[in-house]
């Protein structure tokens, strides 16, 4: 099993993310630059939190022309894993890889705390350590994270069970008070139409070691790690 | 050839930083102003004298990079 972590200029959560991936989960992690395009030795491809292309123009649009993109979209298409994270997140969105876009958050502020999140679908090679309904505390740390998608498309995404994680507090609730960003349905994460490409606004990555105060990422990680074995 | 392209968000989505805006000004006095909505304005300069085939070329880029077609339009329009 291998994983691999891709840097744009301008990411900033990639050393983080493959710190988790290579010492705390234990799973040989690479690098993978931009211009690379060969990825078919990885297992699961994640697309770090940060800021690529310094978010000039809209979040994520940008990084969506560099190589490694086309790359990551045959990937996808032919069943590869593919992570989000934040950044990550806002360019599967930009790329088409899922479906909306982000919006600048509601109360226009940099939020950068630990929220929770409900589990709304474990059937996923991402969730599947989860229960559902299962709560989360998880920090995020964005400007544009308040996600929109057109009538049709939101309507697509329910009806598929595509939402994944939602803003709830810590009893599971799920309302206006606890939507951190004014994201649509309280939507904090979100896979593909085949459950092969999650996008998540929350960082994993930041909460898998006690000593940043949570290990509740580390269900994604494991899911993952459970997914491919039982795979092979 | 130069030319402009307004990048606007479509009227259905939320627009925090123009309500933002129409709240502060309403809070300086302009009762008059109703409405704000922020966009982008991108000045192009291109090496093209057909003005059929700079449209094209301009509504190409404003389409695939300028815009998010999600969330946003576009107009172009040649300046000189």
């Amino acid at each position: 099993m291998k994983f691999g972590v891709v840097v744009f200029p301008g990411s900033n959560c990639d050393y983080d993310t493959y710190h988790v991936l290579n010492n705390v989960m234990g799973v040989p992690t690479d690098f993978i630059w931009h211009k690379d395009t060969l990825l078919s030795d990885y297992d699961l491809i994640v697309l770090p939190g940060g800021f690529s292309y310094g978010d000039y123009l809209r979040s994520g649009a940008i990084a969506r022309f560099s190589p490694v993109m086309n790359a990551v979209k045959e990937y996808s298409e032919k069943g590869g894993l593919v992570l989000g994270i934040c950044n990550g997140f806002q360019v599967l969105l930009e790329s088409g890889l899922l479906k909306g876009a982000m919006l600048r958050n509601k109360n226009l502020h940099f939020i950068c705390k630990h929220v929770y999140i409900k589990v709304k679908n474990t059937n996923t090679p991402f969730t599947n350590a989860l229960k559902e309904g299962q709560v989360l505390r998880i920090p995020i740390a964005h400007a544009d994270g308040n996600y929109f998608a057109s009538d049709k498309d939101l309507k697509g995404i329910k009806d598929n069970n595509q939402i994944v994680f939602q803003y709830s507090d810590k009893n599971g609730d799920i309302n206006d008070n606890v939507n951190p960003n004014g994201s649509l349905l309280n939507i904090a994460g979100m896979v593909n139409e085949k459950g092969n490409v999650l996008g998540m606004m929350p960082h994993p990555e930041r909460a898998s070691e006690k000593i940043l105060g949570s290990t509740d990422g580390r269900y994604i990680f494991e899911s993952i790690i459970n997914y491919l074995k039982n795979r092979r | 050839m130069k030319a402009k392209i307004t990048v606007k968000l479509k009227d259905i989505v939320l627009d925090p930083q123009g309500n933002t805006i129409l709240h502060s000004l309403k809070e300086m006095g302009y009762e008059e102003i109703i409405k704000v909505r922020q966009g982008k304005v991108f000045f192009v300069e291109l090496e093209e004298s057909d003005k059929a085939r700079a449209e094209n070329l301009l509504k190409e880029i404003a389409h695939k990079v300028l815009s998010n077609p999600v969330i946003e339009t576009y107009e172009v329009e040649i300046i000189e």
